[in-house]
């Protein structure tokens, strides 16, 4: 059903020789400044665009700051290049696969990957620091890239949010397990997004699938209908509209992130020092986000190296507070906020990313069908 | 009535058609070719769900359309003919509810509802009332302020009751621009995309949120394209035959050079229209009263912080959330400036040229219609893989989200424009003529004039509607810029009770920004009404 890419652009080949041809004079009249132009030998572009989601900052952060640093070390000036959310930026470079409107690509995440690999969308490539065991990764998430597909750069989890004092003031446990989410002792306390509409949402409906098995799942979404589990289209309007503590709504549980909790005490209005809302750990389920080399990109050498930027300390030590996901570069301490109140779940759960690619329509239907029919 | 010639309608509409036939009939085409196959045509029309979309979209789109125009006569009468203290600023304040991102619309609107009305289909059929409202007051009102007084005054002279005026005389000579409003509240509604998201039943779709989540979310482009051709065949079937109907209708009538307003006089009038004016206030102020007291609003209390903290670079010790209000003001208004240069430029010509052909004026007015009629998500795709290549390398130009947005923005200057200069008596130009006037000097003499004010409205609706789209600006990547929409739905998409109050912080300016620009131009142009009468 995906649209197959298909390579109707022609072949960028030459396109790509001569850029490069012009872009060799440029590189050395650009990086004459500083020690930049000797440490990259071979002709190299002097920009590469990175591509990316709508969340991941344009300007002016600290995770800018350090493509900034990228730029002066090596004269690779980093252009980047919003997307839309990442279904909306994998469908335009699955369209464009060949031709693609920037070299790097950033935020695929593993319920999408297996469609990106087979719309082609990356050239093989894996960080050499990775690959020559120079920056330490968890194997697992190499393993859902076992031909070198695409780089994992970042990770994070899905998970139902509570509100703390909520709990607290009626002395009532929160829940910590799927099963207990269907017990009457919580009726009616927890809001969901759409899976059809939204990536949190899908996740869930995942982590589900997961617990229960292929066979089980439609059976505890009728428990949890039954026990009055409330749906909404999106993130915004489920944290922010029915969360009792982020939008006074009715609602004590939400699903949303694992780096919920720091970026509630971060961000919180008046400043405090203590945690608002907590994660049931059972429910997590992981999103392991990559980055790439585009193919048909104009400028393969660069975007190599500004992948291999990407998972570098420098640059993976900035991703926990500007993008409130974890570093996949184990060398890289999270600060202290997310030590205190973020929660990586000891067991992560997961699901193959080619499975979820063929059935997520399915399942969709399926659970369409049963929450909302 | 004397014909111009045909090298001048061809030069009028020369420039439009262009535009159309490249950023719009090109890149559209394109996207239905590549991804459209036989397999996605079959699944899509043999997937049930595909009609209970269609049936939605098009029942809750009628409905929408028939309410709004309901409600909005009243008001477009007042506020057409009435002068009174606040009139443009309630005029601003009912732009604005059309031109808020329709996630803040919605927060304010859920916010305002009673709980048993959430996620309701009444919900979104009020919201969609309030959000088009503008449209049915400045279409309409465009007409109506130039409409003379005489007849309705001859009709209560011979004993006529005030319904009967206004049912048996007001109306029927204001019909074109309601049927011209009608057909854009219903182009918009039939394509309703946010609030349907934000407001409706979880699972509710209309064909513009099925394509959007066939294109994006499944990566089906295909069963995407189908469906908006599905989306676009039923709409221009509804247009034409509204464009038809507004021609047949169209009179001729010695519209007034200035506006007929005037300050009510008796007490009955003073009260009439002190209520409208309260009620419509109210309306309209609501939502944005909610706005900014969410600014103000922590889980926790009550707090400044958020207008404080608004653009601070460091928003706490080390972090920066890299959102700039000024500089997303600033991107927002130059988008504007251009998108509503593009939009008045080509709708001026297009107006022109529609007025004075005849069928294949009417051809050019449904044509520049369909960017309304097609999904966002299509055009935004097509232009990506169509602009990709030298020399229409465009993909990463600056100047495509000007263009998408003046492509939504044209139907609405032309809307406003051609009723107006339908109207014209074509006695004027055949006086002209029998003075000597060649029939170039005799429709620049007594047509052109009349083109100034609607277009000045035109280019508000224009500017406002660039300065709040969300959707097709999402679907065209872009870089360097974040608009005040994108920044909006950027804030209020984090986790962090500071984020989101600066959230509708951003929101409030927005609409503050709105009003403001409404009013600046309603000031503006009251010199340049008055040009007809040298």
């Amino acid at each position: 059903m995906s649209l197959r890419a298909t390579p109707r652009h022609g072949d960028s080949s030459l396109r790509s020789i001569a850029a490069l041809a012009m872009v060799v004079g440029l590189v050395a009249a650009a990086c004459g400044s500083d020690d930049a132009a000797s440490t990259t030998s071979a002709p190299i572009a002097d920009s590469v665009t990175l591509v990316t989601y709508d969340s991941f900052p344009e300007a002016d952060t600290s995770l800018n700051d350090a493509l900034a640093d990228f730029t002066a070390e090596t004269g690779i000036d980093v252009e980047i290049l919003v997307a839309g959310d990442t279904g909306t930026m994998l469908s335009k470079a699955s369209l464009t696969a060949g031709n693609p409107e920037g070299d790097v690509m950033w935020g695929i995440d593993n319920s999408l990957l297996s469609r990106a690999i087979d719309d082609e969308i990356f050239e093989p490539y894996v960080a050499t620091p990775i690959a020559d065991g120079s920056v330490d990764i968890d194997p697992e998430f190499l393993e859902l890239v076992p031909n070198d597909e695409a780089t994992p750069v970042d990770y994070g989890d899905v998970c139902v949010n509570y509100d703390i004092g909520w709990f607290a003031e009626r002395d009532l446990e929160p829940p910590s397990s799927f099963a207990d989410l269907a017990d009457p002792a919580y009726a009616g306390m927890l809001v969901v997004q759409n899976p059809a509409t939204s990536s949190p949402g899908l996740a869930f409906v995942l982590a589900t699938i997961h617990e229960y098995g292929l066979e089980g799942w439609q059976d505890y979404w009728s428990q949890l209908g039954a026990n009055g589990v409330e749906v909404v289209e999106g993130w915004t309007q489920a944290y922010y509209e029915r969360f009792t503590w982020a939008g006074g709504g009715p609602t004590p549980m939400v699903v949303s992130y694992g780096s919920s909790p720091p970026a509630e005490v971060i961000f919180a209005d008046p400043p405090r020092d203590d945690a608002a809302t907590g994660v049931v750990e059972d429910t997590c389920f992981r999103q392991i986000e990559f980055a790439g080399v585009l193919r048909g990109t104009d400028a393969p050498d660069a975007a190599r190296l500004l992948v291999d930027f990407l998972v570098s300390e420098r640059f993976q030590q900035e991703l926990a507070l500007n993008l409130f996901v974890y570093p996949t570069n184990e060398a890289v301490a999270l600060p202290q906020e997310f030590v205190d109140f973020a929660v990586v779940p000891d067991v992560s759960r997961s699901l193959d990313p080619t499975l979820i690619d063929t059935e997520r329509s399915t399942w969709i239907d399926q659970w369409t069908e049963l929450v909302l029919g | 009535m004397n014909r111009l010639p045909r090298w001048l309608l061809v030069a009028l509409a020369a420039g439009p058609v262009a535009g159309l036939l490249i950023f719009y009939a090109w890149p559209f085409v394109i996207l239905v070719v590549e991804a459209v196959t036989e397999e996605s045509i079959r699944d899509t029309l043999g997937r049930s769900s595909t009609w209970e979309v269609v049936w939605f979209t098009a029942w809750q789109a009628v409905v929408s359309t028939v309410v709004t125009i309901a409600v909005g006569l009243t008001p477009a009468y007042v506020l057409a003919r009435y002068e009174f203290r606040g009139r443009t600023v309630l005029v601003g304040l009912l732009t604005a509810m059309f031109v808020l991102p329709t996630v803040v619309m919605g927060a304010a609107f859920l916010a305002l509802l009673p709980e048993s009305l959430d996620r309701t289909v009444v919900a979104v059929i009020a919201a969609h009332v309030v959000f088009n409202l503008a449209v049915v007051v400045r279409v309409v009102g465009s007409l109506w302020e130039h409409l003379p007084t005489d007849m309705e005054a001859a009709a209560a002279t011979l004993g006529a009751s005030r319904w009967k005026v206004a049912t048996q005389i007001s109306l029927p000579l204001v019909r074109p621009a309601v049927t011209a409003a009608a057909t854009i509240v219903f182009l918009f509604t039939f394509t309703s995309y946010g609030v349907i998201r934000i407001l409706a039943a979880p699972g509710t779709r209309t064909i513009e949120v099925e394509v959007w989540r066939r294109a994006t979310q499944l990566g089906d482009v295909g069963g995407a394209a189908v469906l908006a051709l599905l989306q676009l065949a039923a709409l221009v079937a509804i247009v034409s035959w509204s464009t038809i109907a507004q021609r047949r209708h169209a009179q001729a009538i010695g519209l007034l050079p200035t506006s007929a307003r005037r300050r009510p006089r008796t007490a009955g009038e003073r009260r009439f229209v002190t209520l409208v004016a309260a009620v419509v206030s109210a309306v309209a102020a609501a939502p944005l009263v909610a706005l900014v007291v969410r600014s103000f609003s922590t889980p926790t209390g009550w707090s400044t912080t958020a207008w404080t903290d608004l653009g601070r670079a460091e928003i706490r010790p080390g972090i920066r959330i890299g959102i700039d209000p000024v500089d997303a003001i600033g991107n927002s208004l130059t988008n504007a400036a251009w998108a509503t240069l593009f939009a008045v430029v080509v709708g001026a010509l297009a107006s022109l040229a529609i007025a004075a052909a005849g069928r294949a004026g009417r051809a050019l007015d449904g044509g520049l219609m369909l960017p309304l009629a097609t999904s966002a998500v299509t055009i935004g795709f097509g232009m990506l893989i169509t602009f990709d290549t030298a020399p229409v390398d465009w993909r990463a130009s600056w100047w495509l989200v000007p263009v998408g947005h003046a492509l939504i923005a044209v139907p609405f200057v032309v809307r406003t424009c051609v009723g107006v200069l339908r109207s014209v008596d074509p006695t004027m130009s055949d006086a002209a003529a029998t003075l000597g006037a060649s029939p170039v000097r005799a429709w620049r003499a007594t047509v052109v004039p009349y083109l100034w004010r609607p277009l000045a409205v035109g280019a508000v609706l224009a500017a406002s509607i660039s300065l709040g789209e969300f959707g097709a600006t999402s679907f065209l990547s872009r870089s360097g810029g974040e608009t005040m929409p994108i920044a909006i739905e950027q804030l209020l998409g984090r986790t962090g009770s500071l984020l989101q109050a600066q959230g509708f912080a951003l929101a409030t300016l927005l609409a503050a920004t709105t009003v403001i620009l409404v009013v600046l131009v309603e000031r503006l142009q009251t010199p340049l009404t008055r040009q007809p009468e040298r």
